[in-house]
């Protein structure tokens, strides 16, 4: 299985976020590897060590986002490769689409590619499927458990985690599969993992060098980021001498406010 | 008059999302404001009954692809439709589940246009419109815009906007279309239910429990269990049950923190958070959950919100309207017991 997982980097998820003059700041929080994509990366390996192969890490981003592909590079994948280019600064979905897409043509005889959900940043959840559209390959998204994958038959089977439920999908390969937190438990780098990792040289791809000669212009911007406007609200403790008493005062309030 | 703002309904198991009359009634808005009309987008197998029910709720054309192939959502199939069906519409709305996501988004790749998900309020500027989402988890907010290419994908957040009342009597056309079938590639080949009994994206009401569920240490497992964590499980059941009690009494939908999703307590489907579901409903009752951050950014825009925990200091009484200091395992029972006197259960 020739498997590739896009992964990025994002501001922890404690961070506090802030803007100033439209950039956003995560302060001294340190970068990691987006919590969703933890999953894939986890997913990619045990595939790999169930049916051979190679995972490959691939993140469009900053030199920063190096540090995101050590840490899936440390927890087992076989190489990893940075897509940065100054003309993608205020790539949209649609191009960096465009672009992961390319890369994983690049790479060539790609059987799947693993996303997490999202990304807890922008959060817009569609980069895994908008790629597969554009690779014209299957998508199985919100993936919860792969129950069957069949690298000679070429086939793939998942739960995928709808709010109404679990839709069980079976596909081809190639296949393009994110994953939802509860399809595994992502491993810690082992020690002679990070070793491996910082020694290793990441290459750099540009535009030109997966054979984009033109960078696609965004469809969307965004004119303005703010912070939402702090709702003030004074909790009021409800007290009583027995509990009975405190849930009697709580539900009065309750019905009250007119919430029940 | 062309009716140019698109509006696609999803639905699952022949039941309408609430969420997609949200987002009719957000179609019929932008049309009366950019004078155009609506036109719903009605697509699967034997759903004749929901085009009907859009025209009620405000659309003023509904395009129907009734199709055995469409019986159950596979994304390949109902976006190539979809985007065979929108290429000439000016603004074309979503609501966000499970489906339409994905859906949207790979639509504006055929159509080679923008999309912005999650959308929590939008103004018009000129003829495009300018849409407000979440950015960090709702720590940011940021406005996005799509200027040139058309249409504009926007997918509307689950209950920012309020649902129409439909009307029986208002009027318009179904016009049947041919689906775009293409190559097949997925089958579906079942379902099984949700661990977490219903959507809490849609629920009016979520009552949650956290890791101090499992926190009552006056209660003796049965003798067999005798493994530490079995015993911290059983304990969480009965805590739960509590929980499960008081959500049953207010018809709520239940919801978790990932400490006790993560313990075992509970399944991830009923997580909310960063990484479990996002809600905002109209009371939001947190049951031994401290308010980290990242639980926070589930449920911060829940109109109501009350918080019942030990510790008067934990974090969640600063969003908290009404708030209880006290063990779980007194107020809940009794909080149960008080709703179900003065809502005559
Ligand atoms: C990448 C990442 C993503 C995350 N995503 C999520 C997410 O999606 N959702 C989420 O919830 N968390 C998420 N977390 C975890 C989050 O940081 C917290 O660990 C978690 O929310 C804590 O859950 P809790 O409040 O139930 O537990 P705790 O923080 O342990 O709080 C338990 C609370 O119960 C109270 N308590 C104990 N016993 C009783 C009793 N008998 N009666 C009343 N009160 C009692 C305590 O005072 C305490 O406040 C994420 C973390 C990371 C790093």
């Amino acid at each position: 299985m020739n498997i590739v997982v896009c992964v990025k980097q994002t501001p922890d998820t404690a961070a506090t976020v802030s803007v100033e003059d439209g950039v956003v700041s995560w302060g001294d929080s340190p970068l990691v590897l987006n919590p969703w994509d933890e999953y894939a990366v986890e997913e990619a390996l045990r595939i790999r060590e169930a049916h051979s192969g190679q995972v490959t890490a691939l993140s469009l981003g900053p030199e920063a986002a190096m540090e995101a592909l050590k840490l899936a590079l440390a927890m087992g994948c076989e190489q990893a490769i940075l897509i940065n280019d100054p003309a993608l600064e205020d790539a949209d979905p649609l191009v960096v689409s465009k672009v992961l897409a390319a890369a994983i043509n690049k790479i060539g005889e790609v059987d799947l590619v693993l996303f997490g959900r999202g990304s807890v940043d922008n959060d817009t959840g569609i980069t895994g499927p908008q790629v597969a559209r554009r690779l014209n390959w299957p998508v199985l998204s919100l993936v919860a458990d792969i129950t069957s994958l069949d690298p000679e038959g070429r086939t793939i089977a998942v739960e995928r985690m709808l709010d109404e439920g679990r839709q069980l999908v079976r596909g081809p390969l190639p296949a393009v599969v994110s994953v939802v937190k509860g399809i595994n438990e992502p491993r810690y780098p082992s020690f002679m993992g990070i070793r491996k990792a910082s020694r290793s040289e990441i290459p750099i791809w540009s535009t030109a060098d997966i054979g984009l000669d033109e960078v696609p212009t965004p469809a969307m911007t965004w004119p303005e980021i703010f912070a939402p406007t702090k709702v003030e609200t004074e909790c009021e403790m409800i007290e009583g001498e027995t509990p009975e008493e405190v849930a009697a005062r709580l539900a009065d309030r309750l019905i009250e406010e007119k919430v029940i | 008059m062309a009716n140019k703002i698109f509006v696609y309904i999803d639905h699952f198991g022949g039941q309408v999302l609430p969420a997609s009359w949200e987002a009719v009634g957000v179609a019929r808005s932008l049309a009366d404001q950019l004078s155009s009309g609506v036109t719903a987008v009605v697509l699967g197998h034997e759903v004749e009954g929901i085009a009907n029910q859009s025209i009620e709720y405000g659309a003023d054309q509904v395009l129907l692809g009734d199709d055995p192939e469409l019986k159950d959502y596979r994304p390949e199939l109902f976006a190539g439709t979809l985007s065979h069906l929108a290429a000439e519409a000016q603004v074309l709305i979503l609501p966000t589940t499970s489906r339409t996501r994905e859906l949207a988004g790979m639509v504006a790749v055929d159509l080679e246009t923008g999309m912005a998900p999650d959308v929590i309020s939008f103004e018009i500027d000129g003829d495009a419109v300018l849409a407000t989402r979440p950015i960090y988890a709702g720590k940011l907010l940021t406005k996005v815009v799509c200027r040139e290419k058309r249409p504009q994908i926007i997918t509307l957040q689950t209950r920012a906007f309020p649902k129409p009342e439909p009307e029986s009597d208002r009027s318009g056309e179904v016009v049947r279309v041919e689906v775009v079938i293409g190559e097949i590639v997925t089958e579906v080949t079942g379902y099984k239910p949700s661990e977490a009994g219903v959507s809490l994206a849609d629920a009016a009401i979520i009552v949650s429990g956290g890791r101090g569920v499992s926190n009552n240490p006056k209660l003796t497992p049965p003798n067999e269990i005798t493994d530490e964590k079995e015993q911290e499980i059983w304990r969480s059941q009965q805590g739960f049950a509590l929980v499960r009690d008081l959500a049953e009494t207010l018809g709520a939908a239940m919801g978790a923190s990932r400490a006790a999703v993560d313990a075992g307590y509970i399944p991830y489907a009923h997580q909310v958070g960063q990484t479990g579901k996002v809600v905002s409903p109209d009371l939001y009752v947190a049951c031994g959950i401290s308010g980290a951050i990242q639980h926070l950014a589930g449920m911060r825009t829940s109109k109501m919100i009350v918080a019942i925990n030990r510790d008067s200091e934990a974090p969640i009484f600063k969003l908290a309207r009404f708030g209880v200091a006290g063990d779980l395992f007194d107020i809940v029972p009794a909080l149960t017991q008080a709703l179900k006197e003065r809502l005559g259960k």
